[in-house]
């Protein structure tokens, strides 16, 4: 019996980083409030480093019980939900993954927010968000992954809206949250499918279970419900079709919250979700498909819209959408091991883009639209050098880690269907052509920013002060550990170290088998096209946006229509405006606001009001003060009285 | 017989004394109706036996009660009614209920009447009878009358006295 | 012999009188005797009843009415006296200020 890993102290800790921070952090000098920060979110990095450097002595998969929460009914029905964790190799990944690239972020914060009011606010809520993120991957059973679930959304909510005076802020945060909660709707119904058939929310029960039961081969039955319902949960929470419409919107928030929440962490929590659950979608493989069709056509339909895009982290905001298309491609085609590589390496690289975005952004004085920048190698070269080695990572260059994870999934999207590898390869293309379209458009040609006076669009920044200057160490060193972990994190994937780290896992006796049958000469050839298409990409950009940079326009306008449409991303807010938000607003205005709160509620207790008057009003002309009325009023009174008396005699 | 008659006559007497009362414009008129009224009364008291009460009622009643009205129409220099429009729930609902009550009353009367009736000088109620009862059963309420009085006479004189100005501090000092 | 009955019905037209008055006359002080007239009437049927119950509280009890009504007298026509003083008017209609 192993003694006990205290796994309850790495999601303890940053709430107790946010808990100091919140309630005292008002008062705290700036250094106090990072030193608080920073330390509690080291300290759930180091318990991550101890139980990794203990992992290989423990029995797994290994849970911890820490206190018991519900208690429902009585007898072989009863309901328990307690609360526990539940370690394996998929969660020690995720750990390291959340635990790491938090600290890093945060470290770059106390450098980023800096000048900005509220910082212990935005301290505190992200110490907050460690707390529900840890809360999530550690989770033993559904239930307390829901806490984290919601509780991730929570502090999205308050990180996008964390400059809430900003009318598009404030909007921004409510928007990803109400489009979270209608995921949230469909994981709620997957488990009251689970509770229903399976009498718990324990991953352990509940898998075991299930592993009972045959594949639904054909038709839909339980299993595919429970799955198509757990997607639409990871659809709104990881930006799939058709919910994936807050993630572009999320980008008001600062740079920081960008590149923790919505790039590394919380955005991969749907993807967690489903290779978690992958007990349950081996056996529906509807289900399966169904997530395999969405995350392709996601990641070729915000690709499309990367390429139109001005704002740098607009285009990083679809870019990341694109991303975890891919992953929901490599879990629908079975490879979850591919699509946990994906999610570590992307980690890595769209953190460091976001926050090499960030430092850009500082260094041009707060201007967030590309036009407006360029030629900036020569003033931020460190920022220069880390976003390259991240722009080559994402388009899957070798021999950075965007190209191992990428060729995994492209590679077992071929053995599944090669239209999904088809459209794969596509979507690399326009990647690669977009993030280099970023690059030359930031750091090559003049700098165009000098005619506008500096910031405007992001509230971060102090005003333009001539020429661009470079962040200070403390951004800068995140930026340089993380593009380290760019060059280097995809090795741990060279000859399937990874995915046979994540087998017992997974399980993927079938996968693995499926791999061997992959000829090798197929391998190479499906290599050499992915990085062809990375290439072209690549000599596109450079054609349109350094060496003929008329040409961008004249496309535009030979493209007319379609371009606008592109650019407007394909009026999807608008549909869903007009569809959805506007039905609703409308009818929750005219019929429970005019109709029920103010016709029917308001009325009732107005109209009682009203009707009291009324009757006191036609009562007091009794009150005349005349007293012959008075005394008619006592004659007629009697005159009934006697009547009634001596009618009860009389009887 | 002569019971009833003498009932009958000074019962209409009554009776005419106490239209005469409403029909009256004058108040002072209405007095003297009223000074007939009571005196009737204590004819028919006398009918009945009630020697000290017929004779109280004269007395009291009509000798002091109706002096003071007197007083007081004249001293007010109480003029002919005006016939101001007041109040139509008095007429309207005010009369035809007393009168409805009345008839009620009546009626119940009637039916139940039959057998008894009383005889000339049915209850002969002497002084000293009277007297011996208020002193004896009846000595609480007959004493707490004489404290009503009192109190009456206290508030008579402090409401109608004429409004000075009241004392005041420099008043006294001086 | 005289039904009680009689003196009973002559005690309600005394009382009714009364009453009639009460709503229908403007002054004051005719109110009043009105009033009187009602406590007369009732007079008479108290001694009646004890003459035909051979009971003298009956007119003991009359005894106390015609103190109470002496007793009344003073007192309600001092305060007419003195809402005379300040209204300036007998006529009952025209001090209405309790109006609501």
């Amino acid at each position: 019996m192993t003694p006990s890993l205290h796994l309850w102290l790495i999601p303890a800790l940053p709430l107790l980083g946010a808990a100091i921070n919140g309630f005292f952090g008002r008062r705290f000098s700036r250094q106090a409030v990072s030193a608080v920060a920073l330390t509690f979110a080291g300290g759930a990095f180091l318990m991550a480093l101890y139980v990794a450097a203990r992992f290989s002595s423990l029995e797994l998969p290994y849970t911890e019980f820490l206190a018991h929460w519900i208690r429902s009914g009585s007898g072989p029905h009863m309901f328990v939900a307690n609360f526990e964790f539940y370690l394996d190799q998929l969660t020690l990944v995720m750990l390291l993954v959340v635990t790491g690239v938090g600290f890093l972020i945060h470290i770059y914060s106390v450098g980023y927010m800096w000048e900005e009011g509220g910082f212990y606010r935005f301290f505190s809520y992200l110490n907050l968000f460690m707390f529900f993120m840890l809360t999530l991957v550690l989770a033993g059973n559904y239930l307390q992954m829901f806490i984290g679930w919601e509780g991730v959304g929570l502090a999205s909510y308050l990180l996008i809206g964390f400059w809430f005076t900003k009318d598009s802020a404030a909007s921004a945060g409510k928007k990803a949250f109400i489009v979270n909660r209608i995921g949230d709707f469909g994981f709620l119904i997957a488990l009251f499918l689970l509770i229903k058939h399976f009498g718990s929310l324990n991953f352990g029960q509940v898998f075991a279970s299930v592993s009972q039961l045959p594949g639904e081969i054909a038709g839909y039955g339980l299993l595919t419900s429970i799955g198509l319902l757990l997607m639409v949960g990871a659809a709104g929470k990881s930006a799939q079709i058709p919910l994936y419409v807050w993630l572009p919107d999320a980008m008001e928030g600062p740079t920081p919250v960008s590149a923790l929440i919505h790039a590394a962490t919380m955005v991969t929590a749907g993807v967690y979700m489903v290779a978690r659950s992958h007990v349950i979608f081996d056996r529906a493989p509807n289900a399966l498909t169904v997530v395999a069709i969405i995350g392709t056509l996601t990641a070729l339909f915000a690709a499309t819209i990367g390429i139109a895009q001005t704002d740098i982290k607009k285009v990083l905001a679809y870019s990341t959408v694109s991303q975890l298309g891919y992953m929901f491609m490599a879990c629908g085609v079975a490879a979850y091991s591919a699509g946990i590589f994906h999610l570590m390496t992307h980690a890595f690289f769209k953190g460091l883009l976001f926050l090499g975005a960030g430092s850009v952004i500082h260094a041009v004085g707060g201007e967030q639209d590309m036009r407006k920048m360029g030629g900036l190698r020569q003033y931020i070269p460190i920022t220069f050098i880390t976003m390259s080695v991240a722009t080559l990572a994402i388009a899957g260059i070798w021999p950075f880690a965007g190209f191992f994870s990428k060729d995994e999934i492209l590679a077992r999207a071929y053995q599944a269907n090669p239209a999904y590898w088809f459209i794969g390869v596509t979507t690399a293309f326009i990647t690669s052509f977009y993030m280099f379209r970023l690059w030359f458009m930031t750091f090559w040609g003049d700098y165009r920013g000098r005619d506008t006076a500096g910031g405007h669009a992001d509230s971060h920044g102090h005003g333009g002060h001539g020429d661009p200057h470079e962040s200070p160490m403390v951004m800068l060193v995140p930026l340089m550990i993380l593009a380290v972990l760019s060059f280097v994190g995809g090795w741990v994937g060279i000859g399937g170290r990874f995915e046979q780290f994540l087998a017992p896992v997974f399980g993927e006796g079938a996968s693995t088998a499926a791999t061997e049958a992959l000829s090798h000469g197929t391998e190479i050839a499906l290599i050499a096209i992915s990085l062809g298409a990375a290439g072209m990409g690549w000599y596109l950009a450079y054609l349109l946006y350094l060496k003929r940079t008329d040409l961008p326009q004249k496309i535009a306008d030979m493209l007319g229509g379609l371009y606008e449409t592109v650019v407007h991303k394909y009026y999807i807010d608008e549909i869903y405006a007009t569809l959805f938000v506007k039905p609703l607003v409308d009818g929750s205005t005219r019929i429970l606001w005019h109709g029920v709160d103010q016709g029917v509620i308001d009325a009732a207790v107005n109209d009682t009001a009203e009707g009291a008057r009324h009757v006191s009003d036609a009562a007091r002309h009794m009150q005349s003060g005349n007293l012959r009325s008075y005394a008619g009023w006592v004659a007629a009174g009697s005159a009934i009285v006697i009547a009634y008396m001596i009618w009860m005699g009389v009887r | 017989m002569l019971h009833l008659i003498l009932f009958l006559v000074f019962g209409a007497i009554c009776v005419a004394g106490a239209v005469n009362l409403l029909v009256q414009r004058h108040p002072i008129s209405s007095a003297l109706s009223l000074v007939v009224v009571m005196a009737s009364l204590a004819v028919e008291y006398l009918l009945l036996g009630a020697e000290f009460v017929a004779a109280v009622q004269v007395i009291v009643y009509a000798g002091a009660v109706m002096v003071l009205f007197v007083f007081v129409i004249m001293l007010l220099n109480a003029g002919e009614e005006e016939l101001t429009k007041g109040s139509s729930v008095a007429m309207v609902i005010g009369v035809p209920g007393v009168l409805a009550g009345g008839l009620l009353v009546a009626w119940v009367l009637i039916r139940r009447s039959g057998q008894s009736a009383v005889a000339l000088g049915a209850l002969p109620g002497y002084p000293k009878t009277i007297g011996w009862l208020l002193f004896h059963e009846f000595l609480l309420p007959f004493e707490l009358t004489s404290v009503l009085v009192l109190i009456a006479i206290l508030g008579a004189v402090f409401l109608a006295a004429k409004p000075d100005t009241p004392p005041s501090p420099e008043g006294r000092k001086g | 012999m005289v039904p009680v009955s009689y003196y009973l019905i002559l005690s309600g037209i005394l009382f009714s009188c009364g009453v009639i008055g009460f709503l229908i006359k403007r002054n004051i002080i005719t109110i009043f005797m009105s009033i009187e007239l009602m406590l007369n009437g009732v007079n008479l049927s108290f001694v009646a009843f004890a003459a035909q119950w051979g009971h003298l509280s009956g007119q003991i009890f009359v005894f106390f009415v015609m103190v109470v009504a002496a007793a009344e007298t003073a007192v309600g026509l001092a305060i007419i006296i003195a809402v005379f003083r300040t209204r300036e008017t007998l006529n009952v209609d025209q001090v209405n200020l309790l109006k609501l």
